[in-house]
């Protein structure tokens, strides 16, 4: 029982962080908000050589051979400084899907492309009516029932779909399931997009701590800085007490969020709901945040020019990905209420009988 | 990261919990906070400290187990679902014993930890004063050295357990020119001193949990004071981050109401349907004890690598105190008209402990440093935001 990170995760969490904040900042952001892509090519392969876009590709095929605990740190990075990228449905979604396919063809052909960063992934979930970056994708991982079919670009037909997040490419997708397509279904399928919902949300919750961070860094300047009444708006218990309330909802979903990524990587029997509690827990955090910081900002928060709202966006857009805080939460209550998957209460039900 | 528990601790766990499922009562013992619940407990104590069971973490030759934080996890979790006893001693062995252990002389740590272990010497806190409640540093009660005594005089309030216990623990203001938490020392009071008097106040729940003392003119050698003439507040502060930061309210405790509650929750459904929202509220609850018990166990682990826990007890000391109290609000709003029922009304059957627990709940906000205090101390300490 050992419930912290290795020095040399925390070393690599600090990498990304350093780069992230040398190569991703704001401006940069909107630059691309601006572009047909919306995506930075040169950004993607930056990403594949700090290690983060194969981290989870077997080191045979060009990867880092390790697991969600690994990834956990660097994602929430991501969230941090608000990475547009499509790390969450290649990196951590599309890679471990390909990887665990039983007849492996497709990811000996794939995975070493993804890793290096020349080739990204989208994947579809009946959970998200949309799927992001296919416009980007070099393979289309779609779900049709139980089946697991995929497909390239050229096969399918894509009508985007405009998103209040500017950072966010959103499509319908057309396309035709076939024998040709198919790449498994039945137990395995129903296992792999099971598996796939439950990443994606891990990543997301991931993602949304760093984006929370990132907000409470922001208004706590602010707050530091501006002055009303002659002092620093940060000195008023209304705004400290705000700001410390967030904190308390903050660092009570980071525990869940690592323990989940925990539960991902051993693939623990609880594995479900350890995700379906982090991403709760985490989007209301984040919420939480976006309303918190632009409150402390004022009137100047509420303008396009200033750079609070990206970060808002952002908040929202992952508040809906992969399963809203609601569903997922609704999800934990089957479990535990009702107990219709497995719920385990840490410690407290260890070897209950 | 591993976040399963090894062979050892699965053993010690089992251990834990045979003896505990040998010994704890099959009755709830009377209130703690009533003479006769007070003696009771105290026996239990006896019996938990005869085997080695008193305070898991401390050193064996202070009355403990020699384990460590990890084991007194699986210990309290094990305790809570035993069903076990409150402890009535737990200002002893939760918040003076670990600042004894840190502060301590070793004449200090051998005369006080073995019988703070075994309960012969139950202890009260002694912090607040009539003017000096969230604003601590304005203390006014005195201990003025005289030869080899100190001789203490003033008023303490709120004295948590003061109405039965056998000693104060509290910050006296030892220099009578310092100001504010400047010139205060950490003394030790038995209180059958000649010249102490205790009042026990009737709590909401009209137990007496706390009392009022007075001191006038009573003598305690200097030998006990605990860590430097006029470095009181830094010991008491140690105290606190104990209380707020982890051992006070260890998570077993919340995880156990959060499993009565789904409990409560089942047997509603059972009895006809349940507002969706009582539904949310509840799966909240139980989440939030999971978070609870996760950040413990990063505290944990964090201290056994070398760590400290600092200001980010208030943290921990607001998350608990707010879901206990929802917890226990939830489960009242599930008993729906029941709620109000004491336990010797007749329809009083299956309504559990809920009412006397809230009341309870309503305190923890405000104990151990009100919410509204922690708060500036995340704000000013934490997120580092401007004092004024």
């Amino acid at each position: 029982m050992r419930f912290s990170f290795t020095e040399d995760q925390l070393l690599l969490q600090t990498t990304v962080r350093d780069f992230l904040e040398g190569e991703c900042p704001v401006e940069r952001l909107r630059a691309l908000w601006q572009t047909e892509t919306g995506r930075s090519p040169e950004l993607w392969s930056q990403l594949a050589e700090v290690g983060l876009l194969g981290l989870l590709t077997p080191e045979a095929q060009g990867g880092m051979g390790m697991n969600e605990i690994d990834l956990v740190l660097l994602l929430e990075e991501t969230g941090r400084a608000a990475l547009a990228e499509p790390v969450i449905s290649s990196a951590a979604v599309g890679v471990p899907l390909l990887r665990e396919l039983e007849e492996n063809a497709l990811g000996e052909r794939w995975l070493p492309r993804v890793a290096a960063g020349e080739a990204v992934l989208a994947v579809g979930n009946g959970i998200n009516p949309f799927l992001s970056d296919a416009h980007v994708a070099d393979l289309l991982l779609l779900p049709h029932g139980d089946e697991i079919h995929a497909l390239a670009p050229t096969a399918v037909t894509l009508e985007r779909q405009a998103s209040n997040d500017p950072s966010r490419r959103i499509f319908s997708v057309e396309w035709a399931p076939s024998s040709d397509t198919r790449v498994c279904g039945g137990e395995e399928g129903r296992t792999l997009l099971a598996a796939a919902l439950d990443r994606g949300a891990l990543a997301c919750a991931a993602q949304a701590l760093g984006v929370t961070q990132q907000l409470i860094d922001m208004a706590v300047k602010y707050a530091t800085q501006r002055k009303q009444f002659g002092v620093p708006i940060g000195s008023f218990q209304a705004i400290k007490h705000m700001l410390a309330d967030l904190k308390v909802k903050l660092e009570y979903a980071r525990p869940v969020v690592y323990r989940a990524a925990h539960s991902v990587a051993c693939e623990a029997r609880c594995r479900a709901t350890d995700v379906s509690m982090a991403k709760a827990a985490a989007g209301e955090a984040a919420l939480m945040a976006a309303r918190v910081a632009l409150q402390v900002h004022g009137a100047i928060g509420y303008t396009w020019e200033q750079d609070l709202h990206v970060w808002m966006r952002r908040v929202w857009s992952l508040e809906l990905a992969w399963g809203s805080g609601a569903w997922h939460r609704a999800r934990v209550a089957d479990a535990v209420l009702d107990g219709l998957t497995p719920a385990e209460s840490f410690g407290y039900s260890a070897l209950a009988a | 990261m591993d976040l399963r528990f090894t062979p050892e601790q699965d053993a010690f766990r089992k251990e834990a919990r045979a003896w505990l499922e040998a010994h704890v009562p099959a009755e709830p013992l009377p209130s703690l906070d009533t003479r006769q619940g007070c003696e009771r407990h105290r026996a239990w104590e006896h019996e938990l400290n005869r085997a080695g069971w008193a305070m898991v973490p401390w050193p064996v030759e202070y009355g403990g187990r020699g384990a460590d934080l990890l084991q007194w996890l699986i210990f309290e979790e094990e305790y809570y679902r035993a069903g076990a006893p409150g402890r009535v001693n737990q200002n002893g062995i939760f918040l003076l014993g670990p600042t004894i252990m840190e502060y301590g002389t070793a004449e200090q740590k051998t005369r006080y930890l073995p019988k703070i272990a075994s309960s012969e010497e139950v202890w009260a806190q002694g912090w607040s004063e009539p003017n000096a409640g969230s604003d601590m540093a304005a203390i006014q009660a005195t201990a003025v050295v005289d030869g080899d005594h100190y001789v203490i005089n003033g008023q303490k309030t709120w004295a948590s357990r003061g109405a039965y216990a056998d000693w104060l623990f509290g910050m006296f203001r030892t220099d009578p020119d310092s100001e504010r938490h400047r010139g205060l020392s950490f003394i030790l009071v038995p209180l059958d001193a000649e010249g102490v008097s205790v009042r026990p106040i009737e709590q909401l729940d009209g137990e007496a949990g706390f009392a009022e003392v007075f001191l006038d003119n009573v003598r305690v050698p200097l030998e006990n004071r605990l860590g430097e003439a006029g470095k009181g507040w830094e010991v008491a502060m140690a105290t606190a981050g104990f209380e707020r930061g982890l051992m006070l309210r260890s998570p077993a405790r919340f995880q156990n109401t959060a499993r009565k509650l789904v409990e409560l929750y089942r047997e509603t459904v059972a009895r006809g349907a349940v507002d969706p929202v009582l539904r949310e509220r509840v799966v909240r609850c139980w989440m939030d004890a999971e978070a609870y018990t996760l950040n413990t166990y990063q505290t944990v682990s964090r201290l056994l690598e070398g760590g400290k826990i600092g200001s980010e007890a208030s943290l921990n000391k607001i998350f608990w105190s707010e879901l206990d109290l929802e917890m226990h609000e939830t489960a009242l709003r599930l008993l729906g008209a029941r709620a109000e029922l004491l336990p010797e009304a007749p329809a009083a059957k299956g309504v559990g402990g809920w009412l006397d627990g809230y009341l309870f709940a309503l305190a923890g906000p405000i104990y151990a440093g009100t919410n509204e205090i922690q708060r500036n101390v995340i704000a000013e300490r934490i997120l580092k935001l401007p004092r004024k």
